[in-house]
């Protein structure tokens, strides 16, 4: 599998990560090392009649009663917001 | 008496008896700190007027003759991706450089609950991606037995600041055997438990269906004290199981007579260093002369683990990793456009190489044109190898095999092929795909004087087994009697 400088323009762009044309050039790279060796190998496996195996646990949902409780306080978790106001996360103008 | 060469649980009777005091010990542990934290880079934050503070208090009870929980007065480091309140949580990773959390974990809560004292947050891959502690925002973190070498990853500072005395225990994190491999590498014992034993809430999410918080100790009479107080169910945490653990330490017999041990001859071929091969199957000549059965078995799909660790992890990762946006907590980057702008620049500044890496693999496998190829594939691969792990335990109760193929290499000599480096993982994420528990062990020491480390791999939640299967080894071989690091 032939992965492109384009492919990881697409990947990073869905991603939402901003890269270096460096950074572009090295993980076009390392991507397709990655993707072709491991691919490649699992692909020797028939798999076929096997079901996917999404956790080891056999837990399917976890109820509990619907209980109201005292969280945590506004004003502590805006503590780590890098920017606030009035009591509110702030964010980049969204809808014009 | 040098306190901080202890185990924990020598501190603890010493503690009681009142041979030293709790305030005295953590000094010690804080005065070691200061001397070798610049050259071996292990802790992140260190916290001394809390580690003061915490000590005190449990001094005072002492002196009150009240009654006194397992840990209580013992000096913990904590991996930086267990949130501590008030403490810098960083991941290892510029994008949480500046992040406190309001909250404590649940492992950090139960320790604190029974008297441990927090002595700061340890380094560690950024975000626990990564096998030998090279990709930190704050820098590498160097094995304490050679300098030159690394400690093991992810928790490099955790298995660094266990061997070098600068904390009596650590907690860190095992996705796809973080805390083993650097246990090995830096010869302590390190555990992963059974995915479910331990709560997660609190650990900062990498591929949450494999993560666990694991114990880095001196010896496996410390593993068991400290499984003991952060294992069970957590209603924060609905992965956690209410599987009515055990109390562990009631596994430390000396025993292993009749049990069952299996040899996977997989494990002890292609690119295994001589001397690890060698080490590993002279301690089943160990377990035999003690009366335990040694059964050769097969577990051919060992090469396929890799892969599917890698496609599976990645792709969790991608989708955990996605709430870093710079907008309610942790690193913003100063100069943008608008919000998609804000999101990129955020995301490319704040993550290191390694997870982008990860972050792009993950958006791969998991795109709508690769979905079934590739992602699909790996759950399915996942699952034939679950089943090839229930089959071999239904003729042995443990699998031992070597942590890692080689002892801890040199920095930077990996860093070049990323096949290789993550190679280094090969005999780990078999357990964490099959959701196993397993305790690496040192075993010996090579010809350069590194040590070698085993795994005991166990049956879900039969931790207690592996445990006194690691006790009676250490038992009769002395075990590392502490690591000398010379230093």
């Amino acid at each position: 599998m032939a992965i492109t400088k384009e492919d990881i323009e697409r990947l990073a762009d869905l991603a939402r990560l901003n890269l270096t044309p460096e950074e572009i050039e090295k993980l076009t790279g390392d991507m397709e090392t990655i993707i072709n060796y491991s691919m490649n190998k699992l692909n020797e496996l028939n798999t076929d009649d096997v079901l996917p195996m999404e956790h080891v646990l056999p837990i399917s949902n976890v109820f509990r009663e619907d209980i109201c409780e005292k969280s945590f306080d506004r004003e502590e978790i805006l503590k780590n917001a890098p920017e606030k106001a009035e009591g509110c996360f702030l964010v980049p103008k969204v809808v014009e | 008496m040098e306190l901080t060469k202890l185990t924990a649980c020598k501190v603890a009777d010493k503690i009681r008896k009142k041979e030293f005091s709790v305030p005295e010990l953590t000094q010690a542990y804080l005065d070691r700190i200061g001397e070798l934290n610049e050259k071996i880079g292990a802790y992140i934050t260190v916290c001394k007027q809390d580690a003061g503070k915490q000590a005190d208090n449990i001094q005072k009870k002492i002196d009150n003759n009240g009654e006194l929980p397992l840990l209580a007065g013992i000096p913990a480091g904590i991996s930086d991706n267990i949130c501590t309140s008030g403490v810098l949580t960083s991941c290892g990773s510029r994008m949480l450089s500046n992040f406190v959390p309001p909250y404590d974990a649940t492992a950090v809560k139960k320790l604190s609950q029974n008297g441990a004292v927090m002595l700061g947050k340890l380094n560690m891959d950024e975000f626990a991606m990564g096998s030998s502690n090279e990709t930190s925002w704050y820098g590498q973190v160097k094995n304490p037995l050679d300098y030159g070498r690394v400690p093991g990853g992810s928790s490099g500072g955790a298995a660094a600041a266990v061997a070098s005395q600068m904390a009596c225990f650590a907690l860190g994190s095992d996705t796809g055997g973080s805390v083993r491999l650097a246990s090995s590498f830096c010869g302590v014992v390190g555990l992963k438990p059974t995915y479910g034993a331990v709560s997660r809430y609190g650990l900062v999410a990498f591929a949450s269906s494999m993560d666990q918080i694991a114990p880095v100790t001196r010896d496996v009479a410390d593993c068991a004290a400290v499984m003991n107080s952060i294992a069970g169910h957590d209603p924060l945490d609905s992965t956690s199981r209410d599987y009515g653990h055990e109390d562990y330490t009631l596994s430390l017999k000396s025993d292993v007579k009749g049990l069952k041990i299996g040899l996977p001859k997989e494990y002890f071929s292609g690119g295994i260093q001589k001397e690890v091969k060698e080490k590993v199957l002279d301690a089943a000549k160990v377990f035999e002369s003690l009366g335990a059965e040694i059964e050769e078995i097969s577990l051919p799909l060992l090469e396929y683990a890799l892969p599917a660790y890698y496609i599976i992890s990645s792709a969790e990762a991608s989708s955990n990793l996605a709430q870093y946006d710079g907008i309610k907590y942790g690193y913003r980057t100063r100069q943008f456009e608008d919000l998609v702008d804000l999101y990129k620049k955020t995301r490319g500044e704040g993550f290191g190489e390694e997870v982008k890496r990860r972050i792009l693999v993950g958006t791969y496998v998991l795109g709508a044109g690769n979905y079934d190829a590739c992602y699909n594939k790996a759950l399915k691969v996942k699952r034939m190898i679950f089943e090839e792990y229930q089959n071999a335990y239904q003729k042995v109760e443990v699998i031992l095999v070597p942590t890692a193929p080689s002892t801890a290499f040199k920095i930077g000599e990996k860093t070049a092929d990323l096949l290789d480096m993550y190679l280094n993982d090969v005999y780990t994420v078999p357990v964490n795909l099959a959701g196993l528990c397993a305790i690496s062990v040192p075993c010996g020491f090579d010809s350069s004087g590194l040590p070698v480390g085993m795994q005991l791999i166990g049956k879900p939640y039969d931790e207690g087994t592996i445990l006194r299967a690691a006790f009676t080894y250490e038992k009769y071989t002395g075990g590392n009697g502490g690591i000398d690091c010379g230093i």
